[in-house]
């Protein structure tokens, strides 16, 4: 299938060449066969994409060696979920990944909206083709998935890298990867509507589900990142303003600015122009995020390796800047503005705030993760800024962002009423003074930026909890139904402002979480024998006896060992006991020893947490395993001797007695192990506010009833004709 | 096997693509652009009513404020309602004003 | 005080901009004071301040020690044999290997190079192969 898995990209790359002239040219002579024959051309390239795909994924879920990627990045004892997700483990598997997502919502995009957008649908298509023929190109010329392995037909792989071998990083790749793609169809959208210069809220309506689903899967691939980092790396943070993690969230920072401020310009006509600067400057960031793993041009430890694509990718983006600003400079006239901003009392006033503090705190985490290649710019040296200063700026901007998401539901459109914020305001700032009295209680007051963030996030919950009481209430006025329905009708009926207020919600929480666990946090390395114990955060935590395991895999054949330790957690009146584990995988070097491999291939942490909604309790182990050598370079020796003497099966088995005699030493004899004890405060309420912000997403992004809006618009357009022809 | 499967692709691929330019459909109607700004617009306005309205129940407008406000806002709609109509049929100018 | 809109407008954009002036200015400013500079270990053995903070990158050499918490080891150039010797104190990253690129901030000490905690960051490598 190696061939025609390379035909068909060919065949891709051929195919968006074709649907980017036909767009244009049914575009330019208002041919509508030439569109749609366009528009076909991106459900073609769907199709061959997915073809290429799934041969690609059949060759992995086989084991079949003459891919070269299935032998370097699988191997027959992953096991098969992994061997699936193995796939986009690698920069070809995940190039051509990409492609078919862009591809797929592109053709959903435009099977929607194939009667509408009739002007700028076509310039769009073009667009979506463009970058699709980019990734194409990348695929055909430079990192081919369809590689035969070169030589003889290995009998093993070398085995998907068993830091991936966790459910959340293999499904972080796809998250995120649907979020940028997503992105990419407003910013073709836009670029088409200033190509036809139809600027009106039409393109906005239509793509607005493509921007909320981006952004919710983005930022779903976001803390998923996070949260792997957090439980599965033997470190113990979630964050760590490394340029890869910034990548992704700069384009998530715009993408949330754009869906405030496009609500502005739905209801008055304003900010044109920066609602299609922000959405195109959210589709660079996004084809950025992309460029920058694969790149090799910022020192990060998520470096995919390769720089050949440096040059392409940097030449796109230039590509898409440079066009970008040429064709909103080119548009001013239909970029103006219908209206002005009625008063600095209202909504609008506090998403122009939120936007200004997004994009600020976009351009500091810019500034931050570029400033390595900026500095050898101007003083010719490389020089790189670390965690704190980037703390230093997004701190105290999220701080205001925090109180602006308060603000915001307690203001009206338009023009509030000034006399009636006194009584809005006061119960959220009740709440807001009893989070500082809780978090004073708690003994918060030796960290300003947490108690202050703490105190926010109370006004930001009353806030949310005043409005959706009073929400109900006004339906029951309205409808005369019980509170639980009241509460879910009126949810329903105006999903995108509770939806949204929920999202606000949950970033509260979220923030909270993140604030408690980076301020209040106790972290001990040391080194423990059996019986020792080590006091962190108010925890007793005793070494209690380690744990020595060699684990087959599902074929039989031996996948790694691991050394661990058991360990007992004494506090808050109770004990626990955790397991926390190093497993150590065999390399498939051809030049190692049988028994030696096993400690020269790759090592991941089994982390140990006890998870609670007041604190987390995390543990991780690097046992030593030096005193094992002697034992292993003898293991080493015995089987080169005897080498030729024994039969496969006999070796294995042999090999596999040798290995427990080991691991039973290490069991006996212990050295002593070193442990990384974090005591965490409140790191489960960053998952939970995430679960919470992605709920009040799907909210928002869940169409409204038809029935419902339908009926709606009839009720309306009677009373305002009816209205309309009363005499005044 | 191989070649097979590229040929079937390849032969589907290029009668997909192709098929709006073999066949001569009469054209459908086309959806003016102008219309689906109204409607847009329309149903943006109606939103906003509504979030005037929500804005007064939930104490954020004053009575007189939202009364002032909504009338404006309904106004605004009847303008657009009015254009709709005239895209619809031109030639019924209620007032001579369009 | 009541302004006509076309200067309310002015001031609401001059307010505007001066904000992310003074951001501007922020940003630049402390970033290059609060940066360390990339150092090569042929580079650091070179030229090194005492006291100051570098960030060095390099490969891990073969033969390294842990006592406890301590690891003492030597990182060399990537295309080259010229070591510096460092030492760090805490876990050391899971993908920590000999032969591993690595980052780390360091700050001269005596004979040795002391590394920042936390601040050890090793490369996940694209393949899962051994590496030479």
């Amino acid at each position: 299938m190696l061939v025609a898995g390379k035909a068909c990209l060919i065949l891709a790359l051929a195919v968006c060449l074709y649907g980017i002239g036909a767009s244009l040219y049914g575009a330019r002579t208002r041919r509508r066969e030439w569109v749609a024959s366009g528009r076909r051309a991106v459900y073609a390239l769907a199709g061959t994409a997915a073809v290429a795909f799934v041969a690609l994924e059949a060759a992995f879920l086989r084991s079949d060696f003459s891919f070269a990627l299935v032998t370097s990045h699988s191997s027959t004892t992953t096991p098969a979920f992994y061997r699936a997700t193995a796939v986009w483990s690698s920069q070809e598997g995940s190039l051509l990944l990409w492609l078919l997502l862009l591809s797929l919502w592109s053709s959903l995009i435009l099977f929607v909206t194939r009667r509408r957008l009739r002007e700028i649908a076509p310039y769009a298509t073009a667009v979506l083709l463009g970058l699709g023929a980019f990734f194409a190109a990348m695929l055909v010329f430079l990192e081919s998935p369809f590689d035969r392995t070169v030589g003889p037909l290995p009998a093993e792989g070398a085995g998907l890298n068993p830091l991936l071998r966790h459910p959340s990083m293999m499904i972080h790749p796809p998250m995120l990867y649907s979020g940028y793609t997503l992105f990419a169809v407003p910013f073709a959208f836009a670029v088409g509507a200033l190509v036809a210069r139809r600027l009106n809220a039409d393109w906005i309506r239509s793509t607005r589900p493509f921007t909320l689903g981006a952004w919710f899967f983005l930022g779903a691939g976001i803390v998923l990142g996070a949260r792997w980092s957090y439980s599965e790396l033997g470190w113990g943070g979630y964050w760590a303003w490394d340029p890869v993690e910034n990548a992704s969230l700069m384009p998530w920072l715009t993408g949330t600015a754009f869906l405030h401020s496009v609500m502005i310009q739905e209801k008055r006509g304003m900010l044109k122009t920066w609602n299609v600067s922000l959405v195109l400057a959210t589709g660079v960031l996004a084809v950025l995020g992309t460029f920058l793993v694969r790149s090799g041009i910022l020192d990060s430890i998520h470096a995919f390796g390769a720089s050949t694509l440096g040059v392409p990718f940097l030449v796109l983006i230039v590509a898409m800047i440079s066009g970008s600003i040429w064709l909103v400079s080119s548009r001013a006239a239909e970029l103006r503005s219908d209206h002005r901003l009625d008063s600095l009392l209202s909504r609008e006033a506090v998403f122009l705030l939120n936007n200004l503090v997004l994009v600020l705190l976009c351009v500091a985490i810019w500034w931050g993760t570029f400033f390595p290649l900026i500095a050898e710019a101007v003083t010719g040296r490389r020089a790189s800024i670390g965690p704190p200063w980037f703390d230093r700026f997004t701190v105290p901007l999220t701080l205001v962002l925090v109180l602006l998401s308060g603000i915001g539901p307690l203001i009206a459109w338009r023009r509030a009423t000034a006399a009636n914020l006194r009584r809005n305001f006061s119960r959220p700032l009740a709440a807001a003074l009893a989070a500082l009295a809780i978090a004073l209680v708690a003994g918060a007051g030796s960290q300003p930026d947490a108690l202050i963030m703490f105190v926010l996030a109370g006004f930001v919950l009353g806030a949310v909890g005043q409005e959706l009481v009073r929400g109900t209430r006004a339906r029951r006025v309205m409808a005369r139904e019980p509170v639980p329905l009241a509460l879910v009708s009126l949810v329903r009926r105006n999903r995108r402002r509770y939806g949204g207020y929920l999202v606000h919600a949950g970033m509260a929480v979220l923030f909270v979480g993140i604030a408690a666990s980076s301020s209040f946090a106790d972290e001990r390395d040391v080194e423990l024998v059996p019986g020792q114990a080590a006091r962190v955060g108010g925890y007793e935590i005793e070494y209690v006896r380690p744990t020595a395991d060699l684990v087959a895999a599902s074929n039989g054949r031996l996948e790694r060992i691991d050394f661990g330790a058991e360990v007992r957690v004494t506090g808050d009146g109770r004990s626990r006991t955790l397991v926390t584990e190093r497993s150590f995988f065999p390399s498939a070097g051809p030049m190692l020893g049988p028994v030696s491999r096993f400690f020269e291939g790759e090592a991941t942490s089994e982390v140990g947490l006890d998870a609670g909604l007041r604190r987390d309790v995390w543990v991780s182990v690097a046992p030593d395993t030096r005193r094992l050598e002697p034992r292993v370079e003898e293991g080493d020796e015995v089987f080169a001797a005897a080498e030729d003497d024994l039969a496969p099966a006999e070796r294995d088995a042999l090999l596999a007695e040798a290995l427990r005699g080991l691991v039973r030493s290490y069991a006996d004899d212990p050295p002593p192990a070193t442990f990384r004890l974090l005591v965490s405060p409140m790191v489960t309420w960053i998952w939970v506010g995430a679960l919470i912000v992605f709920l009040g997403g799907l909210i928002a992004l869940w169409p409204s009833p038809r029935a419902v809006s339908r009926r709606v618009t009839a009720a309306y357009a009677a009373r305002v004709g009816r209205e309309a022809r009363a005499p005044v | 096997m191989d070649y097979l499967v590229i040929l079937v692709v390849l032969a589907l691929v290029v009668l997909f693509v192709s098929a709006p330019l073999r066949r001569r459909r009469a054209g459908e109607a086309a959806e003016s652009a102008a219309r689906a700004d109204l409607e847009a617009a329309r149903d943006a306005k109606y939103r906003e009513i509504r979030d005037a309205e929500l804005d007064y129940r939930t104490g954020k407008l004053s009575e007189v404020d939202w009364r002032a406000l909504d009338r404006g806002l309904r106004a605004e709609a009847v303008a657009i309602l009015r254009r709709l109509d005239d895209l619809e049929s031109p030639t019924s100018g209620r007032d001579g004003r369009s | 005080m009541a302004m006509d809109p076309a200067r309310k407008r002015t001031v609401r954009l001059v307010a505007a901009l001066s904000a992310a002036v003074v951001l501007a200015a922020a940003l630049v400013y402390t970033s290059f004071s609060a940066s360390s500079e990339a150092r090569s270990p042929s580079q650091l053995l070179s030229q090194a301040e005492p006291g100051k903070t570098y960030q060095l990158t390099g490969r891990v050499v073969a033969g390294y020690e842990r006592n406890g918490t301590v690891t003492n080891f030597r990182v060399r150039d990537r295309t080259g044999e010229v070591s510096v010797p460092v030492r760090y104190e805490g876990v050391l990253p899971d993908p920590f290997r000999a032969g591993r690129e690595v980052i780390v901030d360091v700050r001269k000490k005596g004979g040795v190079f002391v590394g920042e905690k936390d601040s050890l960051v090793t490369k996940c490598p694209s393949k899962f192969t051994a590496e030479t």
